[in-house]
């Protein structure tokens, strides 16, 4: 490949670097900048007419001028090299090694894009995967292959929950090649090394690849992250078979630092001046997990978003949630109550849960008793809202019940241990136990023979 | 001149080109040395805008642009039925087995299988003067559905020849001698551009309902058949279950389904349900009457703009027919997306939320090529294209544009709403929040096909539904004590409504489909409950032996009673009902 060289920066505005004079050079073809003194940075091309390619920057352009600054556009997009040695190891957010091993010897350098998998190909996910957590495995499964983000806010323990799944994360009944890719986008140190560390006292970590784009590394930068780690995820799990779990975090970096470009190249700005095109963008991050018919690996996405102001509906969320297959949703005052992991499961939703529970797979009665746990709880949130106004007196018996089962799911049910790892058996099991300050005739939406073989009632209460 | 244009700049999904000779507005042309896939969007002087319907990475200016001079279209002919498209009608799983797992570009390939031979029936005979939109002849395309071939736009003449048995569908079947003397071969392929509208001879009005079995869509906001219905509502509110619903239970003869800017999983669902779904009438596979049209969320934005109108134009085909047709598009906002991407890169002057100002005018064209009809053809086939979209309002707020240039068109608005959702009432269908329009058009064919009382039942269930709104807020001010019995009455039974009827599980294999007459006797059983606490109540039974009738959890059941048994079941209910109200008023001394 013939690599074009050119010395004519016309213009630097904010990320954005326009060159003049170019000719030969390709829609997102990969750039390299050489500074005066020997230093190299790195960009991609965003738009490109006969005369000049307008050029991101993935770091800063402090110390760029229109002078001094050789240009080189090198001919192919940005890659990933990849080989089986890829894991256990820790990246930057550009791919490169940030542990201090020397760099991997590629098998083969993989386009970070990605290519649109083929809907035809696609494996419908139905293999469950149980978390351990009761909030999740007993009423909004995840699924190999599925993608369920968590929504979470500043200060709740997402990364905790991220890290319990990480690591309690198993197939029933199986034994397989398990791995982990994560990426960081624009989190502290701190958090990150949280990971890091659990990893290692879990010994996952040989299992594990790490792409860190931590606070105070390239902003945008970020956009190529998550991008990087799967490439990375793909990699592994199509073409070694293996199963990969994705984690993402922070989605909101993420799409600040898309939202920063988009601005200095005065796109018209939709919501809260994230660029129209976020719907989109997002897509093909999110779209990459999945199966592929008759292969045997496959990706399961996990993205971890902060939601500004704890509002659901702001274009970060509720974007994700259009892509994803349902999502975890972290609630504050769950969190101020001490209950952890504070998932509240109302608008927690997981879509491919029908498929992925029942006879066979979990157990017979999963589908109807969640159906009857919701359903239960729903009401005594409803009744605990109507007493905070008219005070307990005004509940009738029913009321009260209802209410007591409210608490009690979630000081129980919702609430475990950071290391706890349940059973879903053990997750059904103590969902009926709860179900039992719940009167019989009221219970409809279990069949009654499961009520008699799991719901251990005592015939009197009756 | 030279034959091709040159691009001169490439910016995503938008190239521009310059030079193209006799460049036209919406050509199809190819871009660049792999020979994407474009169309022109926009000419000024010597530069032609192109959406390409592909990624457009590694384009580099200078290289071709070619047009074909021939606007974006589809190819018509038996074969059609039972694909998977893309945006722009290329077989999924031929570009699968071309080129694996993950889609590449530049791929060229028809949309039908030019080399399968199929067994023509002629329907008409030598020497008959025949029309556009007469029906030449049949081929068996699904064991479900018979091809109608008719004669295409423009042509009139007498039929000089045709042809009987193996045919494949670029071989002439006939040869129509026109009056000017000409004589034109015609084959079974047609091509039509998508944008544009296929013609009818008349619209009609609608009168029929097109039945869904789902329960609050049918008795409460029914669709006609060539009616048009939208689906607004935030993310996991149960758009896309509605809308597999409505593809495998409506009593369409064709179904287009087109899965536009979404997930790849729900598409992977559908190719994996609908092949052992059966159709009712003749016990095979739903796939057989099913298109589908995917062009995924990760998918090139272009082709999901273009994929609606590839939806569209596949039913109005079908429809021409004489078939009852209904298209689902899920979700007509991430092809207003794809409008404004494509807008927002023209440069145009952006209008509300960025969307061009044109966002309505398309919304309408959209909808309007729904109706009944009466097709071309001297047999006054009658026909219809129900259009039925999903529409996906940021942060579930209706104000937004999409939502309302959609309502400005369309009949029936299903609201669905999130509270509904999370207390796991699906359909999340608000019954108070949406409406049909048909319900006038069609009241006539309840009462003469269900039953007389049908449109009277819907009202009042409508109405306790209403009152007990209101209820509720009274009780939210001063507690369920301050209601009268008769009041809480109106407040069980409309909970009955709504859990017992409302309520319809899309996964149960019993609940998920509702027969017509099994919702009249649902709703009447209920009403009955109604009646008849109402009567008690007056002859001094108490309250609470009313709302504990034994009688109420069989009601919550009926809706798990398969359709065969259930006048039998609902005749024993509707007994059991009357014997315990009988007997708890005979307990206070009254008489029944
Ligand atoms: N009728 C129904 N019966 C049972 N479950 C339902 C029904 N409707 C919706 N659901 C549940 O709600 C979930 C979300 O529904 P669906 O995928 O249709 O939402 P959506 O509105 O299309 O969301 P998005 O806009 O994100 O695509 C389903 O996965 C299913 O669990
Ligand atoms: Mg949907």
């Amino acid at each position: 490949m013939r690599i074009k060289e050119y010395t004519t920066v016309k213009e630097l505005t904010g990320p954005l670097m326009l060159v003049d004079k170019v000719s030969d050079v390709s829609y997102e073809e990969l750039v390299e900048i050489e500074l005066s003194n020997g230093e190299r940075r790195r960009g991609r091309v965003l738009e490109v007419t006969s005369e000049a390619a307008l050029v991101q920057l993935f770091e800063r352009a402090t110390e760029l001028g229109v002078k001094g600054a050789q240009i080189k556009f090198l001919g192919k997009g940005i890659q990933l090299g990849v080989s089986e040695d890829i894991l256990g190891r820790v990246f930057d957010g550009w791919g490169r090694p940030r542990d201090d091993a020397p760099p991997i010897i590629p098998e083969e350098r993989l386009d970070i894009g990605g290519r649109p998998m083929n809907p035809e190909a696609r494996a419908y996910p139905i293999e469950f995967i149980q978390t351990g957590i009761s909030a999740i495995d007993g009423l909004n499964t995840l699924s190999r292959g599925q993608k369920l983000p968590i929504f979470s806010g500043a200060g709740l323990p997402h990364i905790q929950v991220a890290a319990q799944i990480a690591r309690q994360a198993r197939v029933l009944a199986k034994e397989e090649e398990f791995g982990v890719v994560f990426a960081a986008m624009g989190i502290t140190f701190e958090e990150a090394n949280f990971f890091v560390t659990d990893f290692e006292r879990s010994g996952a970590i040989e299992k594990t690849t790490l792409f860190l784009n931590l606070a105070d590394d390239p902003v945008i930068e970020r956009i190529s992250t998550p991008r990087m780690a799967l490439t990375c995820a793909e990699y592994l799990a199509f073409k070694k078979g293996m199963h990969i779990l994705v984690i993402l975090i922070d989605m909101t970096n993420y799409a600040e630092a898309l939202r920063e470009l988009s601005a200095a190249r005065r796109e018209v700005p939709g919501r809260r001046g994230y660029p129209g095109y976020l719907y989109t963008d997002l897509a093909s991050i999110y779209e990459r997990a999945g199966r592929i018919k008759e292969k045997e690996g496959s990706i399961t996405l996990i993205p971890i978003l902060t939601m500004p102001d704890d509002d659901k509906t702001h274009p970060i969320p509720d974007l994700t949630g259009y892509i994803t297959e349902g999502q975890i949703i972290l609630q504050r005052n769950l969190h101020q109550k001490g209950i952890y992991p504070p998932i509240n499961v109302l608008p927690s939703l997981s879509r491919l849960m029908d498929e992925g529970v029942g006879e066979g797979k979990t157990r017979e009665d999963h589908r109807e008793l969640s159906n009857q746990l919701y359903a239960a709880y729903a009401q005594g949130m409803e009744i605990r809202e109507l007493a905070l106004v008219m005070g307990e007196a005004t509940l009738s018996e029913m009321d009260k019940k209802y209410l007591q089962f409210a608490d009690e799911f979630e000081q129980e049910f919702v609430s475990q241990g950071e290391n706890e790892d349940r059973k879903v058996e053990e997750t059904l099991d103590l969902g009926w136990k709860l179900l039992k300050m719940i009167p019989t005739p009221e219970l409809k939406r279990v069949r009654d023979e499961f009520i008699e073989k799991y719901g251990h009632r005592d015939s009197k209460e009756e | 001149m030279s034959k091709e244009g040159q691009i001169i700049k490439i910016a995503g999904p938008l190239v521009v080109a310059r030079g193209i000779p006799r460049a036209r507005m919406f050509d199809v042309v190819r871009v660049g040395k792999e020979r994407l896939i474009g169309e022109i969007l926009e000419i000024r002087g010597d530069n032609a805008s192109i959406q390409v319907y592909e990624e457009t990475g590694g384009l580099k200016p200078r290289e071709p642009v070619e047009s074909t001079y021939q606007p974006l279209s589809v190819e018509l002919a038996p074969g059609i039925l039972g694909n998977i498209y893309d945006g722009i009608q290329r077989p999924l799983d031929l570009i699968k087995a071309m080129k694996g797992d993950f889609i590449s570009r530049g791929i060229e390939l028809p949309a039908i299988d030019h080399e399968k031979e199929w067994n023509f029936k002629p329907r008409v005979k030598e020497g008959k003067e025949v029309v556009a939109g007469d029906v030449l002849g049949v081929v068996q395309e699904t064991e479900i559905v018979e091809h109608r071939i008719l004669v295409p736009f423009g042509i009139k003449g007498k039929i000089k020849k045709i042809r009987e048995g193996k045919v494949k569908v670029e071989d002439t079947i006939t040869v129509i001698r026109t009056r000017e003397g000409k004589e034109k071969e015609v084959s079974m392929l047609q091509r039509w551009p998508v944008r544009k509208m296929r013609p009818y001879k008349k619209q009609l009005n609608p009168e029929e309902p097109l039945i869904t079995g789902q329960r609050v869509i049918d008795t409460f906001f029914p669709i006609a058949k060539g009616g048009t219905a939208c689906i607004p509502g935030p993310f996991g509110s149960g758009k896309t279950v509605v809308q597999h619903q409505l593809s495998k239970w409506v009593d369409a003869d064709i179904i287009v389904f087109t899965a536009c800017g979404e997930r790849g999983n729900e598409v992977a669902d559908v190719l994996r349900e609908f092949p052992k779904l059966k159709d009712p009438k003749t016990g095979k596979s739903l796939m057989q009457r099913t298109i589908l049209i995917a062009n995924t969320s990760n998918m090139p934005v272009a082709a999901r703009e273009a994929s609606i109108y590839t939806g569209i134009t596949l039913a109005e085909y079908y429809r021409d027919m004489g078939y009852n047709v209904a298209l689902m598009a899920d979700s007509t906002s991430r092809w207003a997306e794809a409008l404004r991407e494509m807008s927002g890169r023209l440069e145009e002057m952006p209008g509300e939320e960025g969307y061009p100002a044109y966002l309505p005018s398309r919304l309408a064209e959209f909808y309007e090529r729904a109706g009944k009809i009466i097709c071309l053809g001297r047999d006054e086939r009658k026909a219809s294209l129900s259009t039925i979209g999903a529409v996906s309002p940021p942060g579930g707020d209706l104000s937004e544009p999409v939502v309302q240039a959609t309502l400005r068109v369309v009949r029936v608005f299903w609201a669905l709403v999130a509270e509904l959702a999370y207390q796991r009432h699906f359909p999340a269908i608000h019954w108070l929040r949406s409406y049909s329009l048909y319900l006038d058009d069609l009241k006539g064919y309840f009462a003469r096909e269900v039953a007389a009382d049908w449109m009277d039942l819907r009202r009042r269930a409508m109405a306790l539904l209403q009152k007990e709104d209101e209820l509720r807020e009274t009780v939210r001010l001063v507690g369920l004590d301050a209601l009268s019995n008769q009041d809480r009455i109106a407040m069980e039974t409309a909970r009955s409504l709504r859990e017992d009827f409302l309520q319809q599980f899309a996964f149960h294999p019993i609940d998920t489909y509702t027969s017509i007459k099994k919702q009249y006797l649902m709703l009447k059983v209920v009403l009955n409950y109604y009646d008849e606490c109402l009567t008690a109540l007056k002859k001094g039974v108490v309250l609470k032996d009313l709302t504990s009738l034994p009688v109420r959890e069989d009601i919550a059941k009926v809706k798990y009673i398969p359709d065969k048994e259930v006048e039998r079941e609902m005749e024993k209910i509707n007994q059991k009902l009357k014997a315990e109200v009988s007997e708890l008023i005979t307990k206070t001394g009254g008489t029944v």
